[in-house]
């Protein structure tokens, strides 16, 4: 029976790719091993190799094609025996390709494969669909107050717009570098840092072995010395290997040198659960790091605000964590074409005005907050949307005074409930708008448990879009 | 011999070294250098300068008993020889960086006894304006780069100044202090790999005081020779007599000029002995009373220098003591004004826990 060959899943957040290049043709025999085609994703071409012996019997989807979705077939296989008249006569088996590729931990993913005997199709098990975060309708148009009216507006990834800050800061400042695991010749792990090394060179590109604890100190020093590192972190999961050096050495050097000297350093890099990578890759380090006096902690949301903030952590004098998220390095959204835009590091973006309950949220987190706050006007309720942006020094401020006005608050996160970011809000809010509260003020957080692998189980362990419109719903005293 | 494979391949075609030649190689990059000849002037400086250190020590001791001085405080008595042999060899520029017995490095930097005790006493004067403490000071004007308290964190970053000092293309060389404690530290290792690596500027120097707080170095290292550390890394090592000034000095000249030439990093390791406890709490249980008086009748760095002015400069007594009562005058005169000097003002608590942003000229 012809086997399909499907569309590979590559990176653990891959939902889709572009099929750049057949290497065999119709008609072609193939062996497990050969190269059969090139896919691209937004961070890289893979080889798709084969797995099965047989005859490329059809192309299903030709070179060039944009946007092919994971498990897609592309192309049918036929064993010995086998026509071509025989493709499409029944409901031939799947088999999806075995791809070479390296993933970001450096391990060989391969991609899910379906080897069950077509004779018994009914006895497998289907997993729960996985995980797949909100997509908010028109996330490409949002607009910040610090946009001047009439400024262009180019639709921009986070990931492109993560780049093109760290390149106009390293050209208006020689003091910038970055330096990280895979930042120089690889172009980063998940690409931020594409085309830097050609334009910067090795000096100012640096490339670190895997040493976390070594290189976040070292960039301490070199910032002690008045040089302005940034450094990635593959991920802020590996980043509690050098936890000491950030809390420790950058975040109190200043008031423990009575204010002579500090350390301008920016700490980025991709922080939260991605998918299906399961409890140690997976955390938000949000309310972590927020807890420290002398660290700044951002956490962006949009492209915009990505590029902006990020230009604005590089220039600042002080340690800032910077809190990106795989998921997010994907989406599009409006950038203003400016020569220098910087977004304020510690204010609050109105993502969406409504006056019935206001919906906080930062990060990746929004992407829930937004998409609730689309369901629920159809119900009725106008829910006020804000973005953090920055969560230390946090916009207390811009929260009570949203809250005054509608009454009703509930926080999104994905990080663990317990000293999240919410608490904070919440007691933030008792103290300053007790009197404007019309009901307690609700958490929807990651739940307390370590992220599980399981696709079914993960998709429990984050928010979602309906816990967050139940707790719209309960603060609004609403069935 | 090499047989190991390269997982990629050499890709550069070139055939992989057999380790043991590089660690071959490292060894003998060195031989510890004799100790170097004195001028009278150098006799004398280095003298002041030890003298400064265990004078100040002392009295920094006392004023611990007496409550003036609270937390932690180690003290660098036995030590002195190490930091201003090393200051000796240092050139305007180079940059100091240690841990938390850190009171004879900031001296040796030049930074002021009155600024010194006043953190101490935690008092608005002292460097830190009475925030830092003993284990926290710091000096730009003078390139000290702290104190630090975590055991081994300064490692990696006095790694970073010298990564620095390569990126500004300076001569600067970076001398990063730890002791034997620190040694088993893992981010010493992350920051010899990376200081090898690029070749950075960086001049290790292991102040082997033979107890890493009550744990004697047999007792925690499975290698006991602090110099051998650094050869998995290509990093050459020697062992340094850390009592005798003029033979850290030649040690230090002969490492800054190997880092300077863009070599890569040295480690010193400095054979060298504290009389005092960890710290003040320390009853020092785990050594003898014999074996403390036996270093310091035999081996004080300070009595070294003394005897050589004396016999073979021709040093009177009289001009001795006249330098004994200058650095007395200078440590008497930092204790009164530490005692004295105010706290900080309450407003302090509140500040310098973020920077300002100052407007950039772009460049």
């Amino acid at each position: 029976m012809p086997t399909e060959i499907l569309m590979p899943a590559l990176s653990p957040t891959m939902e889709e790719g572009t099929l750049a290049k057949w290497v065999k043709n119709e008609g072609d025999s193939v062996a497990p091993g050969d190269v059969i085609a090139e896919i691209e994703t937004d961070k890289a071409t893979m080889e798709v190799e084969a797995i099965d012996e047989g005859t490329l019997g059809k192309i299903l989807v030709t070179a060039g094609t944009e946007g092919v979705k994971v498990n897609t077939p592309i192309a049918v296989l036929l064993a010995e025996g086998e026509s071509a008249a025989d493709i499409g006569s029944s409901s031939g088996s799947k088999q999806s390709a075995d791809a070479e590729q390296q993933d970001v931990a450096g391990e060989k993913a391969t991609s899910e494969r379906v080897e069950g005997s077509s004779s018994q199709p009914q006895q497998r098990s289907v997993p729960a669909e996985g995980m797949k975060h909100p997509q908010p309708a028109n996330e490409d148009k949002i607009v910040s107050p610090e946009i001047p009216e009439g400024t262009e507006m180019v639709t921009t990834t986070v990931r492109e717009a993560l780049r093109d800050a760290m390149a106009e800061e390293m050209r208006r400042d020689g003091t910038v570098f970055l330096m990280g695991e895979e930042v120089a010749e690889y172009q980063g792990a998940y690409k931020i840092s594409q085309g830097l090394l050609e334009e910067f060179g090795a000096r100012r590109v640096v490339d670190t072995p895997i040493t976390e604890h070594g290189f976040a100190g070292l960039g301490v020093g070199a910032a002690f010395a008045g040089l302005k590192p940034i450094v990635e972190f593959m991920t802020f999961n590996f980043a509690m290997q050098a936890i000491d050096q950030i809390i420790n050495s950058a975040a109190k050097t200043l008031y423990m040198a009575g204010g002579q000297m500090g350390c301008p350093i920016v700490f980025r890099g991709p922080n939260g659960a991605a998918a299906r990578v399961a409890a140690q890759h997976s955390q938000d380090y949000a309310a972590w790091y927020s807890h420290i006096p002398g660290l700044k902690v951002v956490q962006p949301y949009s492209a915009a605000d990505a590029k902006g903030l990020l230009k604005s952590a590089i220039r600042d004098p002080n340690p800032v964590i910077f809190l990106e998220n795989e998921i997010l390095y994907g989406h599009s959204f409006e950038v203003p074409k400016l020569d220098d835009w910087t977004v304020p590091i510690g204010k609050a973006r109105v993502h969406k005005e409504g006056k019935d309950v206001t919906i906080v949220s930062f990060g990746i987190g929004m992407t829930y907050a937004v998409k609730a706050a689309e369901e629920l006007a159809k119900e009725g309720i106008d829910a006020e949307v804000l973005d953090l942006r920055t969560i230390r020094p946090m916009d207390v401020d811009a929260i009570v005074r949203s809250v005054k006005k509608t009454n009703r608050c509930v926080t999104v996160e994905e990080g663990y409930p317990q000293n999240s970011v919410g608490s904070e809000i919440a007691s933030q809010l008792m103290v300053n708008a007790f009197d404007y509260l019309d009901a307690p003020v609700l958490k929807v957080c990651g739940k307390d448990v370590p992220m599980p692998y399981a696709a079914n189980l993960e998709k429990l362990a984050l928010p979602s879009v309906k816990e967050v419109m139940d707790a719209v719903k309960a603060v609004c005293y609403r069935d | 011999m090499a047989t190991a494979r390269r997982r990629n391949g050499a890709a550069d075609g070139e055939a992989p070294a057999a380790p043991d030649a590089a660690i071959i190689d490292a060894l003998k990059k060195f031989e510890t250098p004799a100790p170097a000849a004195f001028s009278k002037d150098e006799e004398l400086r280095a003298y002041r300068d030890m003298l400064l250190i265990r004078r100040f020590e002392e009295k920094a001791g006392q004023l611990y008993g007496m409550g003036f001085i609270g937390g932690f405080c180690h003290l660098y008595i036995g030590q002195e020889a190490v930091v201003v042999g090393m200051q000796m060899a240092m050139q305007e520029g180079d940059q100091v960086i240690t841990g938390y017995r850190d009171h004879g490095h900031m001296l040796a930097t030049g930074m002021a006894a009155r600024g010194v005790m006043a953190e101490l006493t935690g008092r608005r004067s002292g460097y830190s304006k009475g925030k830092g403490g003993s284990m926290h000071m710091f000096s730009k004007e003078k390139n000290f780069f702290g104190g630090h308290g975590i055991v081994g964190a300064q490692v990696p970053i006095g790694t970073g100044l010298a990564f620095a000092n390569r990126y500004n293309g300076s001569k600067a060389a970076s001398i990063t202090y730890f002791g034997d404690g620190a040694a088993n530290q893992g981010q010493v290792y992350e920051s010899f790999n990376m200081a090898s690596l690029w070749k950075l500027p960086v001049v290790y120097i292991i102040e082997n005081n033979r107890y890493a707080m009550g744990t004697s170095v047999n007792r925690a290292s499975a290698e006991t020779n602090f110099s051998h550390r650094g050869l998995s890394f290509k990093i050459p090592g020697i062992q340094v007599d850390g009592m005798d000034v003029r033979a850290v000095k030649a040690a230090g000249d002969l490492a800054l000029e190997h880092c300077r030439s863009g070599e890569g990093p040295v480690i010193l390791e400095m054979m060298t002995y504290r009389y005092r406890g960890h710290s003040m709490s320390d009853p020092a249980k785990y050594r003898t009373r014999d074996e403390v008086q036996k270093m310091r009748s035999e081996q004080d760095p300070i009595d070294q220098v003394r005897r050589r002015l004396a016999e073979e400069q021709g040093v009177s007594e009289d001009d001795l003591k006249a330098i004994d009562k200058e650095v007395r005058d200078v440590v008497a005169d930092s204790a009164d004004f530490a005692q004295n000097d105010p706290e900080p003002d309450v407003s302090e608590l509140w500040t310098d826990i973020y920077a300002e942003a100052v407007p950039q000229a772009a460049e």
